[in-house]
C-alpha cells in the first residue's frame, strides 16, 4: 500500500459556490449552473474543455448538461444523499487517473430552502408509527452512544459552537450570530435528545469542483490541490433502522486505508472537514477515525479541539452544514481547497498543508488532501 | 380504540407484495416475520430473498412478541398532522427476541421513564376494520 497507484493522481483545480440562503427566483439548474460558471473561471478553463461531468442533487443530467452545452465522454447523476459528495470526487479521481476524462466539472444544485424541503413526513415504511426525518435518526443513534458511553447533550453543544465560531469569521455564512453552550441546551427539542442547533441548516445554493490530472493542472491558474488517498466502506445493514455499531469498524477500516493509501498521517493533517448534518454525526467521525477512544468524542471537543486558533485540528472552518450551509458536503470539500491554497480570509488556518474530509454514513468515506 | 366515531387520522401503512403477509397477520393480531427455512433467520422489513443467501426457501412464522428497547426518541415536531394530537410522542427501536430490530410506538410508558434494556410486549391498535399497528407494551424482566 505504500505505493497506492492513485495516489496524487487526480487534482482540483477551481471551485465555485454561490451564495446561500432563500432564491427563489432560481432552482437547482439555475444555482448549479451559476457555481460552474464561477468553478470554470477559477480553474481557468474553457467551457468547452470539460469532458467529464457528474451531477448532484440536480433534478436532470441530460438537461443540466444541455444547460451548460455539454457533451462530455461520461456523465453521471448521483443519487440525492449528501454521502455522494465524496463518492462523486471519488469516481471523478478514478476516471482521470484511467483517462476516461481530462476536465471533469462536478456540479451541485440545491434549492430545498425555497422548495420547503423539510426532510421528514410522507409515507414510508415506519410512517404508521410517526417515525420519520434523518434528524430523528440521528436523534436515535445520539441516544443509544449517550447510553453506552454516558455522552451527554452537552456533548454536542461544543461542536455547534465551534462551528458557529467559525462561522462568524465567514462572510457567507448564513448562521452568524453568537452561540453559546447554555443557548444550545436551552433550544427546543426537534427529536429528543436532539435540539434545534444540532440540526442543520437547510439553504438554496450551488457548488461546484473542477478535476484534472496533475500534468494538466501545471498549465492552469490556481495552484492544485491533490486528491493524495480516499477509502470507503458500505454497511447496508439495518439500513431500515440504524446500525447499533454506528458504522464504527467500517470507519476504522476506512482510517487505515485513507492513512496508507494517501501516505499521509494523522499528526500531518492540518485541520479537518466533517460531514455535520446533526452534531452527534461528528463524533462518530471522530470517534470512527481515531482521533479518540470509542465513546470519547464528548471528552474531545470539550476544550475547544475544534476551534481555530485553540485547537490542534480546527473543524469545518466555514461553519459546516450547521452554521455555513447545508451543502451535504459539497462546500465542505470547497472550503478544504479554498484552505490549501491559503484564501480563506480570516478563517485561514495558519500553514494549511494537509486536510482530511470524513462522512460517517453507511456509505463511510474519507478523502486526504494536500497542496 | 375504536370507541369513539372520530375517523383514524395517524398514516396508514405503505403495504407492498413483500409485506402483505405481515399487515394481514396483524389485523388478526399476530406477528409475522419472515424466516429462512435453513438457517432459522428472521428479518426485517419483509424482503424477496433472504439477506445474503438470497434464498427463496423461507416461510411466515409468528413470533413471540418479546422483544427488548435498544433506543428511543420523543417527537416534539409535527411532521404528521395525525400525531399532532400526541405530541410529545415517543418512537423506540426494539430489538425483537428473535433479532430483527424495528421502530415502533411504546404505550404504557411515560415518555419520561423509558430505559434502553426495558423489556416489552407486542400488542395492537386497531386502526380501522382493515388494519392494526403493533406497538410495545412494558413487561417484566422475567416475561416469556
Amino acid at each position: 500500500m505504500s505505493d497506492w497507484s492513485l495516489r496524487d493522481r487526480a487534482c482540483v483545480v477551481g471551485v465555485g459556490t454561490t451564495a446561500y440562503g432563500s432564491f427563489p427566483e432560481s432552482d437547482a439548474y439555475g444555482l448549479g449552473a451559476d457555481a460552474l460558471q464561477r468553478a470554470v473561471e477559477d480553474a481557468g478553463l474553457k467551457p468547452e474543455q470539460i469532458d467529464g461531468l457528474i451531477v448532484s442533487r440536480i433534478p436532470s443530467f441530460e438537461r443540466f448538461a444541455e444547460i451548460a452545452g455539454l457533451n462530455p465522454r461520461f456523465t453521471m447523476q448521483t443519487p440525492v444523499h449528501g454521502r455522494f459528495a465524496s463518492i462523486s470526487l471519488e469516481l471523478a479521481a478514478n476516471a482521470l487517473a484511467c483517462g476516461e476524462a481530462n476536465y471533469v466539472a462536478l456540479v451541485y444544485g440545491n434549492n430545498g430552502r425555497s422548495q420547503r424541503m423539510n426532510y421528514g413526513g410522507g409515507d414510508a415504511t415506519w410512517s404508521p408509527w410517526g417515525m420519520t426525518s434523518p434528524g430523528a435518526l440521528h436523534a436515535m443513534m445520539w441516544r443509544h452512544h449517550m447510553n453506552r458511553y454516558g455522552s451527554r447533550s452537552e456533548d454536542l453543544a461544543h461542536v455547534a459552537v465551534a462551528f458557529r465560531k467559525h462561522a462568524m469569521l465567514n462572510p457567507h455564512a448564513v448562521m452568524r450570530e453568537p452561540l453559546t453552550v447554555e443557548q444550545h441546551q436551552a433550544g427546543r427539542f426537534i427529536a429528543d435528545p436532539l435540539r434545534l442547533n444540532d440540526y442543520c441548516l437547510i439553504n438554496d445554493g450551488g457548488v461546484a469542483w473542477i478535476m484534472t490530472t496533475p500534468e494538466r493542472a501545471r498549465d492552469l491558474r490556481c495552484k492544485p490541490v491533490y486528491v493524495s488517498g480516499y477509502a470507503r466502506r458500505d454497511t447496508y445493514d439495518n439500513s431500515s433502522t440504524f446500525h447499533p455499531d454506528l458504522w464504527h469498524p467500517a470507519l476504522q477500516e476506512v482510517t487505515r486505508e485513507v492513512h496508507a493509501r494517501s501516505g499521509i498521517s494523522r499528526e500531518d493533517l492540518s485541520g479537518l472537514m466533517i460531514y455535520d448534518n446533526f452534531t452527534p454525526t461528528v463524533l462518530f467521525a471522530l470517534e470512527g477515525m481515531g482521533f479518540c477512544e470509542r465513546g470519547e468524542g464528548g471528552a474531545f471537543v470539550r476544550d475547544g479541539m475544534l476551534e481555530l486558533g485553540r485547537g490542534r485540528w480546527p473543524t469545518n472552518t466555514s461553519g459546516g452544514h450547521l452554521s455555513e450551509s447545508y451543502m451535504q458536503g459539497w462546500a465542505l470539500i470547497a472550503e478544504a481547497v479554498r484552505q490549501l491554497r491559503g484564501s480563506a480570509g480570516e478563517r485561514q488556518i495558519p500553514d494549511c498543508k494537509a486536510l482530511q474530509y470524513i462522512c460517517a454514513t453507511n456509505c463511510a468515506t474519507s478523502i486526504i488532501f494536500r497542496n | 380504540m375504536s370507541e369513539t366515531s372520530t375517523p383514524y387520522r395517524k398514516p396508514l401503512p405503505v403495504v407492498d407484495i413483500w409485506s402483505t403477509p405481515f399487515w394481514n397477520a396483524c389485523r388478526e393480531h399476530r406477528l409475522l416475520m419472515q424466516r429462512d427455512k435453513v438457517t432459522g433467520e428472521f428479518w426485517f422489513p419483509p424482503s424477496p430473498v433472504a439477506p445474503r443467501t438470497l434464498s427463496k426457501e423461507w416461510e411466515w412464522a409468528e413470533l413471540s412478541g418479546l422483544g427488548t428497547v435498544t433506543s428511543w426518541v420523543v417527537f416534539h415536531q409535527k411532521y404528521y398532522a395525525g400525531f399532532a394530537d400526541e405530541l410529545p410522542y415517543n418512537v423506540a427501536m426494539v430489538q425483537l427476541d428473535e433479532g430483527p430490530f424495528i421502530f415502533t410506538n411504546l404505550v404504557g410508558i411515560a415518555n419520561d421513564e423509558i430505559r434502553i434494556g426495558q423489556r416489552v410486549r407486542v400488542t395492537f391498535r386497531d386502526a380501522n376494520e382493515l388494519v392494526s399497528i403493533p406497538v410495545f407494551e412494558p413487561v417484566g424482566e422475567d416475561a416469556r
